[in-house]
């Protein structure tokens, strides 16, 4: 009973802290480029804003442009639900696995770019080609990542993921550490970040993921900013799982939770610094090169899954 | 010190070394080509150095010393002095596109595994797993001079085989005797001196460096 | 019983057909009469392949029909029973869609022929997974072949469908050759051509291979693996669209069944090598691919359905191929998984895409234009349609909760399972593989989403768009049998593998039954609990209760939401022309993949008032099929040198003759020796 508490607790966690996350973010880039920038609980401010404002729809819009935004912070929701955050073993990660994960995040991308074509504009079918196409040219290399750690955890699901990982200890794996590159290359794609998309922007040429929202408002709006900004936190999340996941708790006991908790904000804290430090420090790249990028990440996955048959099996 | 860590080492070392071929294979500048291939040569020099420390073999120090200073700093160095003065263009332009020579090396990591598995099976060494990918190395650096156009890349591809091979023997021997290392280092470093020879009088007689225009 | 009830299923289909000849002229009548009998046949199948399913039950029996030394042999077992579940799952849908779909043949160009057809046609199909000798086999496979010719020649006043049935019918015999020869070839050793002793017979591990190969292929060129596909995109957009929802639905699935047959059933698990799984794994993965990447450059809708058939053929082959390899290495319970998963999406695949072309029939019916850059907007038009083919899109894009979810997931799973086999070759293509399915999958939801925005949403491109009109209800109700049940595949895995496990059981004797759901019906396990689970009814609950819950609390009650003019960045004058069109949608795809493409573009720049003033602008570009260009017609080229070597030699004088009868007669003598 208790552990289904905790479950929830995390869930709610992380859907509540996400806005303050995404609010550090934009506070460090400020400082790292010698702006003062708004407060950290700024994008509390905006979503409380846009749900108060009044909804407007084109008059041509359908159904499927009122449905996605409850339908793309549902399943973001949804995904969250499934990643241990504090807690390992919680009760909903046995609804999905790593790959099931994939495919809830998957029904957020599909709907919002449905979305976007749903106007009729000329920017809702660009984001939306744009998205879909560099969502399909990820899908492999986040795979091939996620199998890289799968081979040696023998199962795809978090939990026992995360068991395996704590119990392996702290081994130099030339493998994992591929694996690791790749994943955080697609989660770069994934949430639309620099150098791949530029999420502070609604006006530029290359812009992907904000172009299909452009004719969205008041709650709409909001819901879909906010899924955005859980996505973010669900990566960082998924990605301390796989690679990091000491510190998180197997009890349900106060203390260990505390720790958890802490630990959980101190890996965000850094993986948040060192995103800021990349997004200040690159230009975006050129759209066409997006594949290339891409094509990187899976090669440097394949590599890592050769590494694991040719180094690590064959030591054995 | 423990054989745990060495055989980390090494590991680690042959991943790296993995990566940087696949890495300079996916090059397009000439200057991010040589900024691979010396850190190959790095990588390999900390290699030598570590499995020197670990298996306390004071020759192997003197070797990552050498092979430090050649191919990490001097051959790269040469390379781009003569890219600089000769004007060479400063794109890699590869036969084969790029994605395409990526698959191939791919398919040849995996080709060269099933090969050496015998050999693997024979060695008793705690390295033996890194046979493979120094096999792998080496046909990755024949790719290379198979599928680029220029001069230049073929010399690195070249240089890529000897790096290779030295992490061979380094990985699989620890090291060859002190004195073979010398001579085969002192060989790279005449090889460089007479492709740089090469190059000016390829040019002077050609008036160019892409291979295809010295067949017409 | 069960086969009782499948004999007198094919039965009533032939009585369809007898039918649809004896009500020439009275279409209205035919038309409720043929497809209701259909309808019917169909409950039948379903019925029976029910009750082979659940009873496990192998009944064989021979009619006193056929060939005087070779009785028909009929004989229903559980994987025959699972395929007819899935025909009649489809057919009893697409019955109920045409009685309203051929209503526009009526007084216009009749349907007697349309009906005389489809009857055979679902006879052809009913009686291949029935048969239990090669002889009844091949007979009905060529019933299904033939008549479906007539469907892709149905509006034989085009020319191109003249021409997709003249590729169609050569593809469709030399697969039927190919087919026979491995028939031969089981034939030899087994002695007789009844399945049952071919299944006893042993082959030498080259025979069984050669039988294989045959086999492979000549299935493989009805399911239209790459690069044997090139029927298929010609063959399926020109034939009525409740025929093509049949043909890509259930026909090619028939292609599946005989390879699983033959291979799986009378070479048998125990004759496998270890290339052959190989082999179908990697024919998958580059079908599955290939189909989905020409998929995405299509603008004729149902030209682009064709094509993801040719995609989703790959994704139950990797499952297949999986299951052969895993069979090999003997890993039965895993052998088992794979060929559920490749059972579960064919089931699956069935009911999307004949889905998919009922509504593209829908869409082709209220807009008279298969081109997808004349439409638009129909959502607001046939909001029905839209909802059911959207259930299809999302099925499709395997995306859960939805079918195609499923049958990916536990394909992936198969996969993940690589690491048990010895060696290592193997297991370091499998995850290659997997990672090219999850390309595919995901290229499948950029094109549904390509599909889905240009065709209902947006606005209308075209006046036929915009003047488009709502289908009948029995196209509604046939529509919504297959959303249905795409929905409850998607959420039930539970109950329906159990279901299918009769298959494997048959097969292999390796059953999942008891790992499937270890841990409750809610959750999916397919191997153990600790690998990986999946629970569809909770994800959906959740979503549901979640999406209304956050729609109540947002929701102000009382309030109309204001309808404005869209914004599109603050430019007022966008007109429907300045849409994102299916090409454009494409086009960073065709960038990227130029490659495959080879896109041929053609642009012509009219300036002719000033060089400063464009006055317009045509843009033209064609995505290549590379099969074309590699293989079928330097093959083409070739039979047309040698047709013409052949034919000088016929016209030499007197003496060539001569010498071919002196050669002839040194060769027969030869023999002597």
């Amino acid at each position: 009973m208790m552990i289904f508490l905790v479950n929830l607790a995390q869930i709610l966690l992380m859907i509540l802290a996400a806005p303050m996350a995404v609010g550090i973010v934009k506070k460090m880039k400020a400082r790292l480029q010698n702006r003062q920038g708004a407060g950290i609980s700024q994008p509390y401010r905006d979503l409380s804003k846009l749900f108060g404002k009044e909804l407007l729809l084109a008059e041509n819009a359908s159904w499927i442009f009122r449905a996605a935004p409850y339908i793309v912070f549902t399943s973001t929701v949804l995904a969250a639900s499934v990643v241990p955050v504090i807690v390992v073993d919680s009760p909903f990660s046995w609804t999905a696995d790593v790959i099931a994960l994939a495919g809830f995040l998957a029904i957020g991308t599909f709907f919002t770019a449905l979305a976007g074509m749903d106007v009729g504009t000329a920017f809702g079918g660009m984001g939306a080609s744009r998205e879909m196409t560099f969502a399909a040219l990820a899908e492999p290399a986040l795979l091939m990542s996620i199998f890289v750690l799968s081979v040696s955890a023998q199962s795809t699901n978090l939990s026992v993921m995360i068991h395996h990982i704590l119990e392996a200890g702290l081994l130099l794996k030339p493998s994992i550490a591929f694996a690791l590159i790749a994943m955080l290359m697609v989660s770069i794609v994934e949430n639309g970040r620099i150098p791949v998309d530029n999420p502070g922007t609604h006006l530029e040429v290359t812009m992907i993921h904000e172009a299909m929202l452009l004719e969205y408002s008041g709650r709409h709006l909001a819901l879909i900013e906010w899924a955005t900004q859980i996505k973010l936190v669900l990566f960082a999340t998924l990605i301390f799982d796989l690679f990091f996941p000491w510190g998180i708790s197997g009890t349900v006991a106060v203390s260990a939770l505390l720790i958890a908790l802490g630990l959980w904000v101190f890996k965000l804290i850094v993986f948040f610094v060192l995103l800021v430090i990349m997004e200040t420090g690159l230009a975006k790249m050129r759209l066409f090169e997006v594949p290339q990028f891409l094509s990187t990440a899976f090669f440097l996955a394949l590599l890592g899954m050769f590494m694991h048959y040719i180094l690590e099996v064959g030591a054995q | 010190m423990s054989s745990e860590l060495l055989q980390q080492i090494i590991t680690m070392g042959a991943a790296l070394m993995l990566l940087i071929s696949f890495a300079l294979l996916s090059q397009k500048r000439m200057l991010s080509l040589l900024h691979w291939f010396a850190l190959q040569g790095i990588v390999l020099a900390a290699v030598t150095a570590l499995v020197g420390y670990t298996s306390d073999n004071t020759e192997l120090y003197i070797s990552a010393t050498i092979t430090l200073m050649l191919k990490g700093v001097l051959l790269p160095w040469v390379l781009w002095k003569i890219i600089r003065q000769m004007h060479v263009h400063r794109e890699v332009e590869p036969l084969v596109n790029i994605p395409m020579t990526m698959l191939i090396a791919a398919a040849l990591v995996v080709f060269s595994y099933q090969v050496t598995l015998p050999i693997e099976h024979l060695s008793h060494l705690i390295t033996r797993n890194t046979i493979a990918v120094a096999m792998a190395n080496v046909l990755l650096g024949m790719l290379m001079m198979i599928t680029r156009k220029k001069a230049i890349t073929q010399v690195i591809g070249f240089l890529a085989i000897e790096n290779s091979l030295f992490f061979a023997g380094v990985g699989a021997t620890y090291g060859m005797p002190l004195v073979a290392e010398l001579g085969v280092a002192f060989d790279v470093l005449i090889a460089s001196v007479v492709f740089g020879l090469f190059f000016y009088h390829i040019r002077d007689t050609f008036e160019s460096l892409d291979l295809n225009k010295m067949e017409k | 019983m069960a086969l009782n009830l499948a004999l007198g299923a094919l039965a009533i289909s032939l009585f369809a057909a007898a039918t649809a000849v004896l009500l020439v002229g009275k279409d209205n009548v035919a038309r409720f009469t043929v497809f209701g009998l259909l309808a019917v046949s169909a409950g039948l199948s379903i019925a029976s392949g029910m009750v082979g399913l659940l009873t496990h039950a192998s009944v064989a029996l021979s009619l006193p029909v056929g060939l005087p030394w070779l009785p028909m042999h009929t004989r229903l077992d559980a994987l025959g029973a699972f395929f007819l579940l899935t025909i009649g799952a489809l057919l009893i849908a697409v019955s109920i869609y045409s009685i309203g779909y051929v209503r526009e043949y009526t007084g216009r160009k009749g349907f007697a022929s349309l009906g005389v057809f489809m009857g055979l046609f679902v006879a052809g199909m009913q009686g291949i997974v029935l048969a239990d000798d090669a002889f009844t086999f091949m007979l009905f496979w060529e019933l299904m072949s033939v008549s479906s010719y007539f469907f892709v020649t149905f509006e034989h006043e085009h020319e191109e469908n003249r021409k997709a049935g003249y590729v169609y019918l050569i593809m469709a015999h030399v697969s039927g050759l190919l087919i026979l020869g491995g028939f031969a070839t089981l034939y030899a050793s087994a002695g007789s051509f009844e399945f049952s002793s071919m299944r006893d017979a042993t082959l030498s591990p080259f025979w069984s291979s050669v039988a294989f190969l045959l086999a492979a292929f000549g299935f493989g060129m009805k399911a239209g693996v790459v690069p044997m596909h090139v029927w298929l995109p010609e063959a399926h957009p020109v034939a009525p669209s409740n025929a093509s929802a049949l043909m890509s639905g259930i026909m090619i699935k028939v292609a599946i069944f005989g390879f699983i047959r033959v291979v799986w059933d009378l070479i048998g698990v125990d004759g496998f090598q270890w290339w052959w799984g190989t082999l179908i794994l990697l024919a998958g993965s580059s079908s599955a691919v290939t189909g989905v990447l020409l998929a995405l450059q299509q603008h004729d809708l149902k030209r682009l359905l064709a094509y993801h058939s040719v995609e989703n053929i790959g994704i139950i082959l990797i499952g297949l191929g999986l299951g052969m390899i895993f069979a090999y290495y003997g890993h039965p319970l895993l052998a088992a998984l794979g060929l559920i998963a490749g059972l579960y999406h064919t089931i699956n695949h069935a009911l999307f895409k004949g889905l998919l072309f009922m509504g593209a029939g829908a869409v082709l019916h209220a807009t008279g234009t298969r081109n997808m850059e004349e439409m638009g907007g129909l959502i607001h038009r046939m909001p029905m349609t839209a909802v059911v083919f959207l259930v299809a899109c999302v099925s499709i894009s395997a995306l859960p909760p939805f079918n195609g979810f499923v049958s990916e997931w536990l394909t992936f799973q198969a996969a993940l399972l690589a690491p048990q086999l010895e060696g290592s070759l193997i297991p370091m293509l499998i995850p290659f593989s997997a990672a090219m399915l999850a390309l595919a999958g995901a290229l499948a939801a950029t094109c549904f989403v390509k599909v889905y925005g240009i065709v209902f949403l947006g606005q209308p491109r075209s006046p036929s768009a915009a003047d488009a009109h709502e289908i009948d209800g029995w196209m509604k109700f046939g529509m919504a049998i297959p959303a249905v049940l795409c929905l409850l595949l998607g959420i039930l895995p539970t109950l329906f593998i159990p279901l299918i496990d009769a298959v494997p059981q048959l097969l292999i004797h390796a059953s999942l039954s008891s790992s499937v759901h270890a841990h409750g019906w809610l959750w999916l396990t397919p191997v153990s609990e600790a690998r990986a689970s999946y629970s569809a009814p909770i994800a959906l609950f959740g979503m549901l209760v979640l999406g209304g819950l956050i729609y109540w609390l947002l929701h102000p009650r009382g309030q109309v939401v204001r309808r404005v003019h869209f914004w599109s960045c603050g430019n007022p004058h966008v007109n429907t022309r300045m849409q994102y069109t299916a090409t454009s949608f494409a086009q960073p795809l065709r960038r990227i993949f130029s490659g495959i493409y080879q896109p041929v573009e053609h642009i012509e720049i009219d300036r002719s008032d000033h060089k400063l003033l464009t006055r317009s602008i045509h843009y033209e570009v064609h995505a290549q099929d590379m099969s074309w260009r590699f293989i079928y017609r330097p093959l083409l080229a070739l039979s047309e040198r040698v047709s013409v070597w052949v034919a000088k030699q016929h016209q030499r004088g007197v003496h060539a003759y001569l010498a071919y009868m002196f050669v002839t007669i040194l060769v027969l003598l030869a023999f002597l020796l």
